[in-house]
């Protein structure tokens, strides 16, 4: 049960020592253990309300767990939260953001709190706004912002401050595909320089693409883990997940709904 | 809950139905020159009412928002007649088509006016549906724009504030104008306003031609709004709902270039960003201004202006303190945009220090600006570090407590984007002993002040007010200081409950 320790020597980016939250009486994360090697990009996937928020809320410092421990880069989150905080950069999913702000104010204040200086942070939001092709919405207030953008606003302010963990909750969700493209360059030169992305999502075919490595979760558990190909075993993913989560319906369907 | 509010709504227009017909029966019993002059003067201002109400209202209720419908295929005829019905359905077209059909009531001397009056008042409440129907359907693409929902809902308070003062100078008018009113309904009763009010009344007096001719001015009204309502609910139903607004490129930096580029500062220009864009600090800010004013309004009725400097400089106080205990609700007011703050790893010292900043910046300036005004109006410069202690001393002491009871507490605010009208439920008996925990303990830290500035202005002796002045500075400072110092404490231990407590409330 090596993967049961803590981290050793090299730590991985992030490791997760069986994590548990339960709401109520319903279990939304029940213990999981998952370790994230530095330098991966690594997908989380699941369906809808399998805990892949919950579990990314808690291993991110945003939800105090019920039980178990989190660390990044070998730093206890829930033990030293500030230092944690600062190697990591956040893109939470269903969260509102300061929208009353114009997106270069909000980049900025999110650079600010970080206690980055005035000029790195003034250079910087130039060059995020520029490369998630915001450049005319800059003076824009967020509030107005369309979907796809509130997203790449968020993505910026996740990350102004150069974290080496990047945990990304759904971030393709509604973004158009020229925007996807360019951001998935970014995640992909950032992986290159050593740097650790985490993305949950529900689209199996991009997760297959793009990330080395996979966590299936459902119902609160993690149901497999490992390198793409280990997890996937010859089938594609898509074909694999469902496997593994069930669920399909084994009826001939809307008989009615037939056109010929 | 809402079939509590329905009864209350009924139960309301009710009683205002009963006082109506109370009224018409009485005024019944006057000739019919002055029974005419009423009806068409109270029937104009119900016609504006109904003009009015439903585009500053707009954000409270968008039931049957035009912009609802855009995606059904109904028949343009079956729409319009549906929404006409419907809107005597509610309470407020109810009441309506009672209390104009019932304005038969006041010509039970003259049978003949009293059946006419029947038929046109049906035609007035029909218009009054109609005409607020157009007026919804033309500034539905306009009242669907955040900039409009923002400034309406602030400006609406505005009027409410100030409607001791409103009422007291109407009612003064109105006395000049007694002698007027006869002329001005004569006028009214030639516009669309008031014609179908006059016929009754032109019946009554055997004016038959003048009767006839009002009638077809308040026909032609009808349809003049139904033509103007169908064309504009043609166009809203194939507009989507007003989309973004034009793009403004870089370099609008705001508050953030006033405030150092710190943790703190940061979350300063950030709350002082808001509470000049966010209608639900926006209000606050222009309803806390004008309550000095109330209370000068107040105060003169009473003692007449002898003790003007004194209660604007009073008033200032609890204008300063009612924007300073603001922030004891900011973070529910954040909602769940406060995860910024718990991911970036803010501490509590920064995130308290930069909130009370912004709102103590705020609260201090428009207090001290009343305190230095009342004193130059009153001519009572000698007492003004008297009110100058209490206003520091109140502004410290409520940052201190309301920075600790803000890391401790949230409420159910209303929603980021929602009218600050809006009444959410949930605030329940807990929420409001907080609150009034909360002022109790603002009234116990500032009593040292509070106490030597009575003495100060009763006795009229300077000294106590520079004492005041010296205790409100250093126990207002010292108990900021401990305030946030406790708040940063417990926001360092609680910041996920926090977040917690406001994502169950979005």
């Amino acid at each position: 049960m090596s993967d049961r320790a803590a981290p050793g020597q090299r730590p991985p980016a992030l490791a997760i020592r069986g994590l548990a939250k339960r709401f109520g009486s319903k279990v939304a994360v029940n213990s999981i253990f998952l370790d994230v090697p530095a330098g991966s990009f690594y997908g989380l996937v699941g369906p809808n309300g399998a805990g892949k928020t919950t579990s990314l809320s808690m291993a991110t410092g945003l939800l105090r767990p019920d039980a178990g421990q989190v660390w990044v880069h070998g730093v206890d989150v829930w033990g030293s939260p500030l230092e944690a905080k600062r190697l990591m950069g956040l893109l939470p999913d269903g969260v509102r953001l300061f929208d009353r702000l114009t997106g270069e104010q909000l980049v900025t204040y999110a650079g600010l709190l970080r206690g980055m200086d005035k000029d790195t942070v003034a250079d910087r939001v130039k060059d995020l706004l520029a490369t998630l092709d915001l450049a005319k919405d800059a003076g824009t207030l967020v509030v107005d912002y369309s979907a796809g953008m509130t997203k790449k606003i968020a993505l910026a302010s996740a990350l102004i401050h150069a974290p080496r963990l990047l945990v990304l909750d759904e971030p393709f969700e509604s973004v158009d595909p020229v925007s996807a493209a360019n951001i998935k360059d970014i995640l992909n030169s950032y992986v290159e320089s050593g740097g650790t992305v985490i993305v949950s999502s529900h689209v199996m075919d991009l997760v297959q693409r793009m990330c080395d490595h996979v966590a299936v979760i459902a119902g609160g558990n993690v149901l497999a883990a490992g390198t793409v190909d280990e997890v996937r075993g010859g089938l594609s993913l898509e074909d694999k997940f469902v496997e593994l989560v069930g669920g399909r319906n084994q009826t001939a369907g809307l008989q009615w709904l037939r056109t010929s | 809950m809402q079939v509590v509010g329905l009864v209350i709504g009924g139960l309301y227009g009710l009683g205002i139905l009963a006082m109506v017909m109370v009224g018409l029966v009485a005024l019944g019993a006057q000739g019919p020159e002055a029974i005419g002059t009423v009806i068409v003067l109270a029937g104009s201002a119900l016609f504006l009412g109904w003009l009015i109400i439903p585009v500053v209202a707009s954000g409270l209720d968008m039931t049957l928002d035009p912009a609802r419908f855009t995606t059904y295929s109904i028949p343009m005829k079956s729409l319009l007649a549906g929404l006409a019905l419907s809107s005597f359905i509610g309470v407020p077209g109810a009441v309506t088509l009672l209390a104009t059909v019932g304005t038969a009531a006041a010509w039970w001397q003259h049978p003949l006016s009293a059946l006419v009056a029947v038929l046109c008042g049906a035609l007035a409440a029909l218009t009054c549906i109609v005409a607020s129907r157009a007026i919804t359907a033309a500034s539905a693409s306009l009242a669907s724009s955040r900039k409009f929902k923002d400034f309406s809902g602030m400006v609406l308070l505005v009027p409410l504030i100030l409607l001791g003062p409103i009422i007291t100078g109407v009612t003064a008018g109105i006395q000049d104008l007694q002698e007027y009113l006869p002329s001005l309904a004569n006028t009214l009763s030639w516009t669309p306003l008031g014609a179908v009010w006059a016929v009754p009344a032109e019946v009554a007096a055997g004016h038959w031609v003048l009767a006839g001719a009002k009638l077809v001015i308040a026909l032609a009204a009808v349809a003049a709004l139904t033509l103007i309502w169908k064309i504009c609910l043609a166009k809203a139903l194939v507009t989507p709902a007003y989309a973004g607004s034009s793009r403004r490129s870089a370099g609008h930096m705001g508050f953030f270039k006033l405030f150092a580029a710190t943790p703190t500062g940061a979350v300063a220009a950030r709350s002082m960003t808001y509470w000049f864009r966010d209608p639900r600090y926006g209000t606050g800010l222009i309803m806390a201004p004008l309550l000095p004013l109330v209370f000068v309004f107040a105060g003169s009725q009473a003692a007449g202006t002898g003790s003007l400097g004194i209660t604007l400089g009073l008033g200032g106080v609890l204008a300063a303190f009612l924007i300073v205990w603001s922030i004891s609700s900011d973070i529910s007011y954040d909602n769940t945009a406060f995860a910024l703050h718990l991911a970036a790893g803010v501490s509590g010292t920064a995130d308290r220090s930069g909130r009370a900043l912004a709102a103590g910046t705020l609260g201090l300036l428009l207090g001290v600006l009343y305190a230095v005004v009342g004193a130059g109006i009153g001519g009572s410069w000698a007492l003004l570090p008297a009110t100058l202690g209490l206003t520091i001393g109140v502004v410290g002491s409520a940052l201190g407590l309301a920075s600790v009871f803000s890391s401790r507490f949230t409420m159910n605010a209303p929603l980021p984007g929602d009218s600050p009208m809006k009444s959410r439920p949930g605030n329940n008996f807990p929420a409001m002993l907080v609150q009034l925990a909360g002022f109790a303990g603002v009234g116990v830290l500032i009593v040292p002040e509070l106490v030597l500035t009575i003495i100060a202005l009763a006795t009229h002796q300077p000294l106590f007010g520079w004492i005041s002045l010296a205790v409100g500075v250093v126990l207002g400072g010292a108990l900021l200081l401990a305030g946030i110092r406790m708040g940063a404490g417990q926001y360092n231990r609680r910041a996920p409950e926090l977040l917690l407590a406001v994502s169950a409330d979005r």
